[in-house]
C-alpha cells in the first residue's frame, strides 16, 4: 500500500468504531474484505449487477462495490457479520435456514442485507413484490424460489405473525 | 429403522453460510500474501511480437512479471483428461502462457505478482504487448470451410475430433412413411457461478510443501493434474476447496491461471492469491453447450417412431478443456433417442477448435443438448402427422415392462415408469382446458403455448472400466472413510466435494440412519486433499449416487466389525446379533444389548476383542458403480407469448421427477428449482456471443442476461420413486435434471404457442427481439 496517498476513514461497523487508512479509491467492498477481515460480504462481479456485496449503509442497502469507502466515512456500516450471529439471528438469517433459501450461500449474505432492505421498505410483501424487490441480485443456484419463500416468511415473522414452526426454529 | 432419510432436514452447511462465515477461497488470508493479476489477450487470435514488462516491473510494489517466454521448460501445458474413443482427437498444447500465438480474448499473456491487488492490477496496463492479429473464426461450421483461419498446425481444418457412434440408420430411414428433418443451433452459454474462480497457494520451504486452495468441484483430480503440470510430487501438494460458490460444470477443469499461482507461490516463495473478477470469468473461464446440429427423425405415418440421426458440430474452444471432449460426444451421441423406443440410431460429432473461450461441462453437459433435440424433434414430428405431442409420447415412451431397455447405443436404462411421471404430471395442468383457452385466446389474438419434456438422462456414471473405454483418463468410482471415534461420534471422509448441493446434510442423514446415532453425531469432511483419500469429486449428479453408495457401504462394514465386538461382549455368534436402532442384540432377545457407543469404545480399548479383531473403529469403502443411472420425468411449461413486443413469459411450470428415493424433499427441490431456471435461461434469456473479431460481445452481466427473480413464476414439483437397481440407496441423481428437462419444455410451448403462424423453429434464446421479428416475418408475408 502506498501510504502517501491515503486518507484517513470513520466508520462504525457492526457497531464497532473502525478508524482505517485507506487510498481514495479503495471500493467499500474491499475495505470490508480486505482491511476489516469482514469476507461475509461477497463480490460476484464488477459491474454492480450481481448484488452479492449488499450492505446497510446507515440503514439503507447498498452494493458496496460502488461504494467508495471514503464516501461511507463516518457512517454506519452493517455487514452480515453484524445481522446476527447463532443464538440471536436476525428472522431473515433464520428464514433462509429454514426456508432452504441458499444453496452455495456465496450470493446469500447480499441477497439478505437485499431482503432486510425491502422489508424495511415494504414490510408485507407479496411474492410478486418480493421477486420484484430482488431485481438486483442473481443467484445461480437457487431459481429463487426458496427465497422467495424465506423472504415471505421473515416478513410473516417480523410483523409478529410468526407461527410456532418458526419461532420454535430459532437455534 | 429410517427416520431421517426422506425427511426435510435442515441444512447444516447453512449456519457458517448464513452468518458470514463461508470459508470461500478468496476469504482464505495469509500472512504476507501476495496478489496476483493476469494479463489477457485483447485479440482472439494474434502473433506475440514482443512483451515490455519493464515499467510494471520497475512500479514500488509489484514483486514479479511473468510471461511465457519465463515459463517454458519450467511449467508444463494444460491437457485434455478426456480423450474418445476413435475419435482422433488432436492433444493441442495449452500453455499456461501464451508464448508465441494468442488464440481467444482471454488467452493469458502474463501475469503480474504485486503485494496489493489494485498495484497489480495497475501493473497490468504497464506490460507493453506487441501483437501482430491473425484472421479469427469463432463460429465451427466456419472454421471447417475452405481457407479457415488455422488455429493449430497439428488440427488441419481446425477439426479436434471426429467421433461416430450408433448403428446403420439407411435402411429405416430409406423406408420410413415420415422422417422428419431439423437444424438446431444450441447456443454457448456461461456458466458463471456466483463465486468466480480463485486460487490461493502458500508453499513451505522448510518441508517442501505446496497448499492451493481452489475454486474447484474435485480437489483431487486437480492434484493430480498440477503435480503433472509443475513437476511437484503429489504427496507433497496439497488441494484445499472448503466452501465453493457453485460450479456448474466451470470448476471442474484445471485452468492456467490456477497453474501459474501455484507456481508463483513456489517460485516466489511467498503466499500468492488470485481471484478473478467476473469480466475475466466471462472470457477466461470454461463455456457450455455451443453445438449445431442436423437432426433426422423417422417414423411411420401412425406415429410410430423408428430412428434417429444426429449430425453434430461442437465448439470447443481454443483448446481442449479437461473433461470438454467427453461433453458433445459421449455424454451427448449415446442418448439423444431419449426416453423413447427407437430400433436405430446414430450420431456423428465433429468437435472443432475456434478462437474462443473453450468449452466443457455445464450443467447437464451434453445430455440438455441431447434431449433438446429429442424433444423437439418429437414435437416437430407430431406435428407433422397432425397428432398432438402428448399423444406421440404416450405412444412412444418406453413402458415400465420394457426395463432393463438397452438403447440403440448399448446403453441399459435401469428401471423407469415413464408414463407414472407423465400422468402425474397431467394432474397439475388442465390440458384439455388449456387447449381450450388457447383456441379461444387465439382468436382474440392472444398466444399461448404448452411445451412437454418427457425426458431421460444419465447419471452417476461408471464403472470405472467404462470410464476408460469412453475415453476418460480417470476412474469414476468414489471413496468414503467412516471413522468412528472412541466415544461413537462419526467423521466420514469422502471424495466428492459438494459445493452448494447440501451432501454435508444429506450425506449425514444416510449415515446417522444407518447408525441410528442422532445427525448430530455425524460430520462430513471433504474438499481436503490432506484429509480425504482419493475421490473423484462432484459433477454429473454423481455426488448422492455414488458417493452416497460408497458411504453406504462403510458404514455396513463399520457394523459388521461391530457386530463381531457386540457378538463377543453378548457371549453369542455375529450371525445371531442384529443391529436396529443403534442397538446390537441378540435375535429376539432384547434385554441383553450393546448399544453403538459401547461397542466402540471396546473397539478402542481392544481389552479384550474377539480373535482376529483388530483394533478401532473404522471402514474405508472404494465404491465403483455397476452401471449409469438414469433419471427421469415429466416437465409441462406454459407460456404467453406478448403479441405486440415478443416477450415470452412462463405462467405455469410443472416438473416430476424420478430421481429414485428422495433422501432429503427440501434439497432435492432446491436442486430441481436452480436446474428448471438454468435451463429455462437458455431456453429465454442467455446466450454468449461473439463479433466476426472474436470478440467476446456479451462480456459483463450488462450484456449476458442471467435469470432473475422476476422472470418466473412459481414453479410446481413433484415426484415419482422409482430406485436404481443400480446402486445400493436406489437413487438416480437430481443436480441435472432441472436443467436437461427444463430447456425444451419451455421452448416446445413458445413453439406451440406459435402454431399459427406456421413457424416450424426458432433457436434459442427465444429474445423478444427474435420471436417479434419471426410474427412480423408472417405477417408481413400473409
Ligand atoms: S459485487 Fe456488487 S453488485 Fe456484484
Ligand atoms: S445460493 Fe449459490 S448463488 Fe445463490
Amino acid at each position: 500500500m502506498n501510504n502517501q496517498d491515503t486518507v484517513q476513514v470513520t466508520m462504525t461497523v457492526n457497531g464497532r468504531t473502525r478508524v482505517e487508512q485507506v487510498e481514495p479509491r479503495l471500493l467499500l467492498a474491499h475495505f470490508l474484505r480486505d482491511h476489516l477481515g469482514l469476507t461475509g460480504t461477497h463480490i460476484g462481479c464488477d459491474t454492480s449487477q450481481c448484488g452479492a456485496c449488499t450492505v446497510l449503509l446507515d440503514g439503507q442497502a447498498v452494493k458496496s462495490c460502488t461504494v467508495l469507502a471514503v464516501q461511507a466515512d463516518h457512517q454506519a456500516v452493517t455487514t452480515v457479520e453484524g445481522l446476527g450471529q447463532r443464538g440471536g439471528l436476525h428472522p431473515v438469517q433464520q428464514a433462509f435456514w429454514d426456508k432452504h433459501g441458499l444453496q452455495c450461500g456465496f450470493c446469500t449474505p447480499g441477497v439478505m442485507m437485499t431482503a432486510v432492505g425491502l422489508l424495511q421498505q415494504n414490510p408485507t410483501p407479496t411474492s410478486e413484490e418480493i421477486r420484484e424487490g430482488l431485481d438486483g441480485v442473481i443467484c445461480r443456484c437457487t431459481g429463487y424460489e426458496t427465497i422467495v419463500r424465506a423472504v415471505a416468511e421473515a416478513a410473516a415473522v417480523m410483523a409478529g405473525e410468526a407461527g410456532p414452526s418458526a419461532a420454535a426454529a430459532n437455534e | 429403522m429410517s427416520k431421517l432419510v426422506g425427511t426435510p432436514v435442515k441444512r447444516r452447511e447453512d449456519a457458517r453460510l448464513i452468518t458470514g462465515h463461508g470459508n470461500f477461497t478468496d476469504d482464505v488470508r495469509l500472512p504476507g500474501q501476495a496478489y496476483a493479476e493476469i494479463l489477457r489477450s485483447p485479440h482472439a487470435h494474434a502473433r506475440i511480437l514482443s512483451i515490455d514488462t519493464t515499467a510494471a516491473q520497475a512500479m514500488p510494489g509489484v514483486v514479479k512479471v511473468y510471461t511465457g517466454q519465463d515459463l517454458a521448460g519450467r511449467v508444463g501445458t494444460v491437457p485434455t483428461a478426456w480423450i474418445p474413443p476413435a475419435s482422433d482427437l488432436k492433444q493441442v498444447p495449452h500453455a499456461v502462457l501464451a508464448v508465441e500465438t494468442v488464440r481467444y480474448v482471454g488467452d493469458g499473456v502474463a501475469m503480474v505478482v504485486a503485494d496489493d491487488p489494485y498495484i497489480a492490477r495497475d501493473a497490468l496496463d504497464r506490460i507493453v504487448v506487441e501483437y501482430q492479429t491473425l484472421p479469427a473464426v469463432t463460429d465451427q461450421r466456419e472454421a471447417m470451410a475452405e481457407g479457415a483461419p488455422q488455429l493449430h498446425a497439428d488440427a488441419p481444418g481446425n477439426v479436434a475430433l471426429h467421433w461416430t457412434v450408433g448403428n446403420d440408420t439407411d435402411e429405416v430411414f430409406a423406408q420410413a412413411e415420415v422422417v422428419v428433418r431439423q437444424e438446431f443451433r444450441q447456443q454457448r452459454l456461461i456458466p458463471n457461478p456466483m463465486e468466480p474462480r480463485a486460487a490461493t497457494a502458500q508453499y513451505l520451504s522448510a518441508t517442501d510443501e505446496l497448499t492451493v486452495w481452489l475454486t474447484t468441484q474435485n480437489p483431487h483430480i486437480h492434484r493430480l493434474l498440477l503435480s503433472g503440470i509443475l513437476g511437484i510430487p503429489e504427496h507433497r501438494l496439497r488441494v484445499i476447496a472448503v466452501d465453493v460458490g457453485g460450479g456448474f460444470g466451470s470448476k471442474i477443469a484445471c485452468y492456467p491461471d490456477e497453474v501459474l499461482v501455484a507456481y508463483a507461490a513456489r517460485d516466489l516463495n511467498r503466499p500468492v492469491k488470485w481471484t478473478e473478477d467476473r469480466r475475466e470469468h466471462f472470457m477466461a473461464t470454461t463455456h457450455g453447450r455451443d453445438h449445431y446440429e442436423e437432426v433426422e427423425l423417422a417414423g411411420s405415418r401412425d406415429g410410430v417412431l423408428q430412428g434417429i440421426r444426429v449430425k453434430s458440430y461442437a465448439n470447443m474452444g481454443a483448446y481442449l478443456s479437461t473433461a470438454g471432449p467427453g461433453v458433445p460426444t459421449i455424454l451427448f451421441g449415446l442418448i439423444v433417442n431419449g426416453a423413447y423406443r427407437m430400433p436405430v440410431a446414430s450420431s456423428e460429432v465433429f468437435g472443432v477448435f475456434t478462437n474462443t473461450t473453450p468449452t466443457d461441462a455445464y450443467r447437464g453437459a451434453g445430455r440438455p443438448e441431447a434431449t433438446y433435440i429429442i424433444e423437439r424433434m418429437v414435437d416437430l414430428f407430431a406435428q407433422t402427422i397432425g397428432q398432438d405431442p402428448l399423444e406421440v409420447r404416450r405412444r412412444n415412451l418406453l413402458r415400465a415392462d420394457e426395463f432393463p431397455y438397452t438403447n440403440p447405443f448399448g446403453l441399459a436404462y435401469d428401471s423407469g415408469n415413464y408414463h407414472a411421471a407423465l400422468d402425474q404430471a397431467l394432474t397439475m395442468v388442465d390440458y384439455p382446458a388449456f387447449r381450450q383457452e388457447q383456441a379461444a385466446l387465439r382468436a382474440q389474438g392472444q398466444y399461448v403455448g404448452i411445451g412437454f419434456s418427457t425426458y431421460v438422462e444419465m447419471c452417476g456414471l461408471g464403472p470405472s472400466q467404462v470410464a476408460g473405454a469412453v475415453g476418460f483418463q480417470g476412474g469414476l468410482w468414489e471413496s468414503a472413510t467412516v471413522r468412528v471415534h472412541p466415544s461413537g461420534k462419526v467423521q466420514v471422509f469422502t471424495g466428492a466435494s459438494p459445493h452448494g448441493q447440501g451432501e454435508e446434510t444429506t450425506f449425514s442423514q444416510l449415515v446417522a440412519d444407518q447408525l441410528g446415532i442422532p445427525i448430530d453425531d455425524v460430520d462430513i469432511v471433504h474438499g481436503d486433499t490432506a484429509r480425504v483419500a482419493m475421490g473423484w469429486g462432484t459433477y454429473g449428479s454423481r455426488t448422492m449416487v455414488v458417493g452416497g453408495a460408497a458411504i453406504s457401504t462403510a458404514v455396513d462394514r463399520v457394523i459388521e466389525k461391530a457386530r463381531r465386538i457386540a457378538a463377543h461382549m453378548l457371549e453369542v455368534s455375529p450371525e445371531d446379533v442384529v443391529f436396529e436402532d443403534g442397538v446390537f442384540h441378540p435375535e429376539g432377545v432384547l434385554d441383553r444389548q450393546a448399544t453403538f457407543a459401547e461397542v466402540t469404545i471396546q473397539a478402542y480399548l481392544a481389552w479384550n476383542l474377539p480373535q482376529g479383531v483388530e483394533p478401532s473403529l473404522e471402514a474405508s469403502a472404494y465404491y465403483d458403480p455397476t452401471n449409469f443411472t438414469y433419471p427421469f420425468g415429466t416437465h409441462i411449461a406454459q407460456v404467453s407469448v406478448d403479441a405486440d413486443t415478443g416477450e415470452v413469459r412462463v405462467t405455469k411450470y410443472v416438473a416430476v421427477d424420478d430421481c429414485g428415493p428422495v433422501v432429503n424433499p427440501m434439497i432435492v427441490e432446491g436442486q430441481v428449482h436452480g436446474g428448471i431456471v438454468q435451463g429455462i435461461g437458455q431456453a429465454l434469456y442467455e446466450g454468449a456471443v461473439y463479433d466476426d473479431d472474436g470478440q467476446l460481445v456479451t462480456g459483463s452481466f450488462m450484456d449476458y442476461t442471467m435469470p432473475r427473480a422476476r422472470f418466473f413464476p412459481q414453479i410446481e414439483t413433484a415426484h415419482t420413486v422409482t430406485p436404481s437397481p443400480h446402486n445400493p440407496i436406489g437413487v438416480k441423481g437430481v443436480g441435472e435434471t432441472g436443467t436437461i428437462a427444463s430447456t425444451p419444455a419451455v421452448v416446445n410451448a413458445v413453439m406451440d404457442a406459435l402454431s399459427g403462424f406456421g413457424i416450424q423453429h426458432l433457436d434459442m434464446p427465444l429474445t423478444p427481439e427474435k420471436v417479434w421479428r419471426a410474427m412480423q416475418q408472417v405477417q408481413d408475408e400473409q
